[in-house]
């Protein structure tokens, strides 16, 4: 299965893959209109400081303890992704508790929030890797 | 052929049945289900009041769970007893079942304590199940006068799922401090003070007498005008199956890593078992909804001729109340104890890390939780905490902390 991986020392830190999956995620079709003046809620994040910088986002677990710990049955497993049911999430924060990588985040209603690698919007990809600059991130198989 | 058996139907017994189904797909599985309802997730039953989930969605898998899995899913009866030398479960209503594994998921229930007077309350309810929920439902309406007996995480959640249905709540506690199993000293106040900001009214340290109709008195002299009591003094382990076939029991049924009694072909977990707790390095009843899961899957892949060990169970707790957002794992060891008690705090969060022996022991966080399963893992993973930049950890909950080595681990590659 094809997963997104970092390679830390390409990255420049801009945060333009966090921009890219708020506005894939957004279902809007004009980039401006989607993000201007308004807080973001990307299910990537970079991390560092102004030397070391690298983007985190779910690793797609072989075992996901996120799922395991999930309360509300709201995160599953679809052909290796692991996926969350929005409608189901109560936003007690269990996945966070054990997610050992960080990688979980809050949405802007209060359930969590993960990247499930834009295959059910419209980007078809993460887009995060399409807009990524340097190469920092990639999608592929390992 | 190969018989498994589930003895009850709710978290532990799925992560029993996905277990099995790991190693062996095809030999049905009898599920028996005391209560009348598929497993359905039993922390969201405070949500449920609360409008945030209904019937439908609080189901923990999808309807079509037990027929894709080869159930067969007995409701509303119970098991009896068990003999291990015939290797059958003997069902209330007469059944018979031969098994070759079984699984005993039997949960807890919850402890009422003998209050003076508590048969001339007409209202009253546990916390415990979907129908103590729907039951509790039907009784309120916006004028009620709640009292709830228990400022734990059940008795709050309650309190928080019912807050905006009734007229007025307030929650007594032997204890002094709210939530005395997860928070301290510094924390519980903390969060007694958010819930009664949002109008949680608050009896600490006192507890009821006597009980007359509609009045509780408490040991401090305290009278309580009340028209629904609930109780939310504690649990206890379902043990008695296990018991009473001269298995071994503490407070909960006693397994090993691989979830087996010290009956053999008899498994148990869930809120019934008292398994590893890597935090104390000692078996304890651990009753949360991961554990459960993460238990039963053990048991289920072990039942089916697989090898699988839970040897990394700690106590875990991510529960909110009211917007105010708690996370805490681990044991938290005092200076008492040989620790160092480190706190962190910022105008919204309170951070307190306890630290031995170069190990992260446990963690209490109040406020903003984001990344807190980074010091769960280094809890359950027992990382030397000289390997990383602990002080920055505890700032900022980021795997920045560690090694670029480390990190290559863990996003350049399958994990």
């Amino acid at each position: 299965m094809k997963r997104v991986f970092v390679n830390e020392e390409w990255c420049l830190g801009c945060h333009l893959c966090e921009y890219n999956c708020a506005f894939a995620n957004s279902g809007m079709t004009d980039m401006v209109k989607a993000l201007k003046g308004k807080k973001i809620y990307p299910k990537i994040h970079v991390n560092g400081d102004d030397k070391i910088n690298f983007a985190v986002s779910c690793r797609h677990c072989e075992d996901p303890l996120c799922v395991k710990a999930c309360i509300a049955g709201a995160l599953n497993i679809k052909d290796g992704r692991v996926c969350i049911d929005k409608t189901r999430c109560v936003g007690c924060y269990s996945c966070i508790m054990v997610c050992p990588y960080g990688s979980l985040s809050v949405s802007e209603n209060g359930t969590a929030s993960k990247c499930e690698l834009c295959l059910e919007n419209a980007c078809g990809e993460p887009a995060c890797v399409k807009g990524c600059p340097n190469r920092a991130i990639v999608y592929e198989e390992r | 052929m190969k018989q498994y058996v589930i003895v009850g139907n709710s978290i532990a017994a799925t992560g029993c049945i996905e277990g099995i189904r790991k190693v062996d797909k095809d030999t049905t599985i009898t599920v028996i289900s005391g209560e009348k309802h598929p497993a359905y997730c039993r922390p969201l039953i405070s949500y449920y009041l609360q409008g945030n989930t209904n019937l439908e969605k609080i189901s923990y898998r999808r309807d079509t769970f037990y027929s894709d899995n080869g159930c067969e899913v007995i409701y509303g009866e119970t098991v009896d007893r068990i003999s291990p030398d015939e290797h059958k479960a003997y069902l209330s209503n007469g059944q018979e079942i031969s098994y070759d594994r079984l699984l005993v998921a039997t949960g807890s229930s919850a402890f009422v304590p003998h209050f003076e007077g508590i048969e001339t309350v007409e209202q009253k309810f546990s916390f415990m199940t979907l129908d103590d929920t729907l039951g509790l439902e039907k009784a309120l309406c916006e004028t009620s006068r709640v009292l709830i007996v228990g400022a734990g995480l059940i008795g709050l959640k309650c309190a928080e799922g019912i807050l905006e249905k009734v007229g007025k709540i307030t929650v007594c506690d032997l204890a002094n401090n709210v939530l005395s199993s997860i928070l301290d000293n510094d924390t519980a106040p903390i969060v007694q003070a958010h819930l009664e900001e949002n109008g949680v009214e608050f009896l600490m340290g006192d507890s009821v007498k006597s009980f007359h109709g509609n009045t509780a008195t408490m040991q401090s002299g305290k009278q309580v005008e009340f028209d629904i009591l609930v109780t939310a003094v504690g649990v206890r382990p379902n043990t008695s199956l296990v018991a009473d076939m001269g298995g071994e029991v503490n407070r909960g049924i006693v397994v090993n890593t691989k979830m087996q009694t010290s009956i053999s072909d008899i498994f148990a977990a869930g809120d019934c078992s008292e398994g590893y707790d890597l935090s104390i390095d000692k078996n304890r009843v651990l009753a949360l909804l991961p554990n459960a899961y993460m238990g039963g899957y053990t048991a289920g892949v072990n039942m089916a001729g697989g090898d699988n060990e839970f040897d990394d169970a700690i106590p875990m707790n991510s529960i909110g109340f009211m917007g105010l957002h708690i996370m805490t794992a681990g044991n938290y060891v005092t200076e008492e104890d040989g620790g160092t008690v480190i706190v962190k705090k910022t105008s919204d969060t309170t951070k307190k890390f306890f630290v031995k022996e170069n190990e992260l022991k446990g963690y209490i966080i109040v406020g903003n939780i984001l990344g807190g399963g980074i010091y769960t893992s280094l809890i359950r993973e027992k990382t030397p905490l000289d390997t990383l930049d602990f002080d920055l950890i505890t700032e900022n909950a980021s795997a920045f902390a560690f090694s670029s080595q480390k990190r290559r681990l863990m996003f350049g590659g399958v994990v």
